[in-house]
């Protein structure tokens, strides 16, 4: 947890693609900020160091009390998602201060976090990559089931975790190691090397890679 | 509009002539050797455009040394350094792939005759 992490809430807007070196790269645009920093905490006080970030609009009317005079607080007008970065440099961060996509600079490595579409009551080939059964072969009406799941007498039960068919999609997921392509600090986008989870509009947090370390 | 327009058009090149399938090209590209680079031209028929956007394509097709040959461009890819549009061709179709099957004469596209301002 010593880490000095950076990181940013935004928004996906979608994916498109820039040339760079005369090679097209894949694009995911993300709306990156303005963020606030609405709670830093100490280890004096909490016992651990992260900042608090707070990001997008919301209706006056849906902010409770609670909310209402935490955001006051930070002297900030209330946000709709707040998120915690734990980091070694939280100390650095003030109440209110607003944090913006040059947080980031091209070439660095970010791990983006959001929650990805919904894929519904999926079977077993879409949801785990089995591949089936035959298409010919006498196989009837079983093209797309998982075929056998366990032994008969032995172990006589099917065992936990067994992959099967079910909800899919719709969870907090992670890509890790993608390439910040280039900053947009006029208009706040980040734009981030291939794909990250969620929907265009989805809600995703830009974070320093987990599993890289300073860039070269 | 599109969210993403304002972003493609920074990509986008506006210095290309307006072309269509059945047209003769010139294609200047840029070819990178090592760590020279020069021009080549690639001329021939167009044969389709497929895409939209930023992340249009063009097909050229040419017959070299009796073997057909086709070469697939980005409309804004950066490596085109100049596109000639050598005549206009009269042709019913957006794409072009029965050329494929014709040889010498039949293969021939018509050139399109500008109609004269009345």
């Amino acid at each position: 947890m010593d880490r000095q992490v950076k990181g940013i809430l935004g928004t996906k807007l979608g994916m498109t693609q820039v040339w760079d070196n005369n090679r097209v790269v894949p694009v995911t645009v993300v709306q990156a900020g303005p963020c606030v920093v609405t709670q830093v905490r100490t280890p004096d006080k909490d016992g651990y160091q992260a900042v608090q970030l707070a990001y997008g609009v919301t209706n006056p009317r849906r902010v409770n009390q609670p909310e209402a005079g935490h955001f006051a607080k930070a002297g900030v007008a209330p946000r709709r998602h707040l998120v915690e970065l734990r980091t070694t440099d939280a100390s650095e961060y003030a109440l209110g201060q607003e944090v913006s996509a040059d947080t980031f600079a091209s070439g660095q490595f970010v791990d983006v976090t959001g929650k990805t579409k919904g894929k519904g009551f999926a079977g077993v080939m879409k949801r785990h990559g089995f591949h089936g059964l035959k298409a010919s072969h006498g196989v009837e009406r079983k093209h797309r089931s998982p075929g056998a799941i366990g032994g008969c007498a032995t172990p006589g039960r099917v065992f936990k975790g067994t992959r099967m068919a079910g909800r899919m999609g719709g969870v907090r997921f992670t890509v890790q190691n993608l390439t910040i392509q280039s900053v947009d600090q006029e208009n706040n986008l980040l734009l981030v090397r291939g794909a990250i989870p969620g929907p265009k509009g989805g809600l995703v947090l830009v974070r320093t890679a987990v599993k890289k370390g300073a860039p070269a | 509009m599109n969210t993403l327009d304002v972003l493609d058009a920074q990509s986008r090149r506006t210095d290309l002539p307006d072309f269509r399938a059945g047209d003769t090209l010139k294609v200047h590209a840029r070819v990178i050797e090592g760590n020279r680079s020069r021009i080549q031209v690639f001329q021939g028929v167009v044969i389709r455009r497929q895409g939209d956007g930023i992340r249009e394509t063009f097909t050229v097709r040419k017959i070299s040394f009796g073997v057909g040959v086709e070469r697939t461009y980005p409309v804004h890819s950066p490596v085109i350094d100049r596109l000639e549009v050598v005549t206009r061709g009269d042709v019913r179709r957006a794409k072009l792939y029965y050329l494929r099957e014709l040889r010498g004469k039949k293969a021939k596209i018509k050139e399109l005759r500008e109609r004269l301002p009345a």
